[in-house]
């Protein structure tokens, strides 16, 4: 059993861990998104073309801040259940359409929105009852 | 043709994810401090599935890449959450996770919201 300085301290480690890949998976996809137009050549099953595309800053950036955000969420795998991480971290989608929106200039339709408002309220419903049973099952083991 | 390219990345991303949720448990936890990184990749070396899932997550990747060349970030992003929708299936009726009636209903939310996004 835990006791509860150690349940919180578990679940801020947990949160901050989550805040840190939001973070890296916002700065990422901006930047994959704005690089990727700017490289002339279309993309297809060839994967040199993808290494090629690489070579732009923007999309090198994006791959740098994608890589450290996968690493980032292979640690939260490890502190919380598959079906707490992927709805809390569905977050994310709804900052991508506000960072692509304000920075990318994207244009967003009320029916884009009304689903973007959709997967977050989904998310908060799905993250609200959600337990750390990865920590439970190490404090009973 | 973004369709093919968010189906491949939806696909890709669920085994992913599966492989590296189930290797991670067994592997116990891990952080994200420096030390905490060089002990999660020498886990990954050591762990064959885990491999497989980088894979998985690496063809993801690239089809990504192509799809946020053609498309604005505002629908690409929002599309990959189709995976999750697809994980929580998997999460209950392959790593056997207790999914409960709000959980049910907010995975049910989120597809919704991918079918206006994409619409």
């Amino acid at each position: 059993m835990t006791n509860p300085s150690q349940r919180s301290a578990a679940l801020l480690k947990t949160y901050s861990v989550l805040l840190f890949f939001l973070a890296l998976k916002a700065a990422g996809n901006s930047a994959m998104a704005w690089g990727m137009k700017q490289v002339p050549e279309r993309m297809s099953i060839n994967p040199a073309l993808y290494l090629h595309a690489m070579l732009n800053p923007f999309v090198a950036m994006g791959v740098v801040a994608l890589i450290l955000a996968l690493l980032t969420r292979m640690a939260l795998f490890s502190l919380a259940d598959l079906s707490f991480v992927l709805p809390v971290t569905a977050i994310g989608y709804v900052i991508a359409v506000f960072l692509g929106k304000v920075f990318l200039h994207e244009t967003v339709t009320h029916q884009r929105w009304l689903g973007t408002l959709l997967i977050f309220a989904g998310a908060v419903l799905v993250g609200s009852t959600s337990r750390n049973t990865t920590a439970s099952r190490v404090g009973s083991a | 043709m973004k369709w093919v390219l968010v189906a491949a990345m939806v696909v890709a991303t669920v085994l992913g994810d599966l492989l590296q949720s189930h290797e991670m448990k067994q592997a116990g936890e891990q952080s994200v401090s420096a030390r905490g990184f060089a002990r999660l990749l020498h886990v990954i070396a050591q762990r064959r599935l885990l491999i497989l899932g980088i894979a998985c997550n690496a063809v993801s990747f690239f089809s990504f890449m192509a799809l946020v060349q053609t498309e604005p970030l505002s629908f690409a992003v929002p599309a990959s959450s189709a995976s999750f929708v697809l994980e929580t299936l998997l999460a209950k009726f392959v790593l056997h996770e207790k999914l409960g009636a709000r959980r049910t209903a907010g995975a049910l939310a989120v597809l919704a919201g991918v079918v206006l996004v994409g619409g």
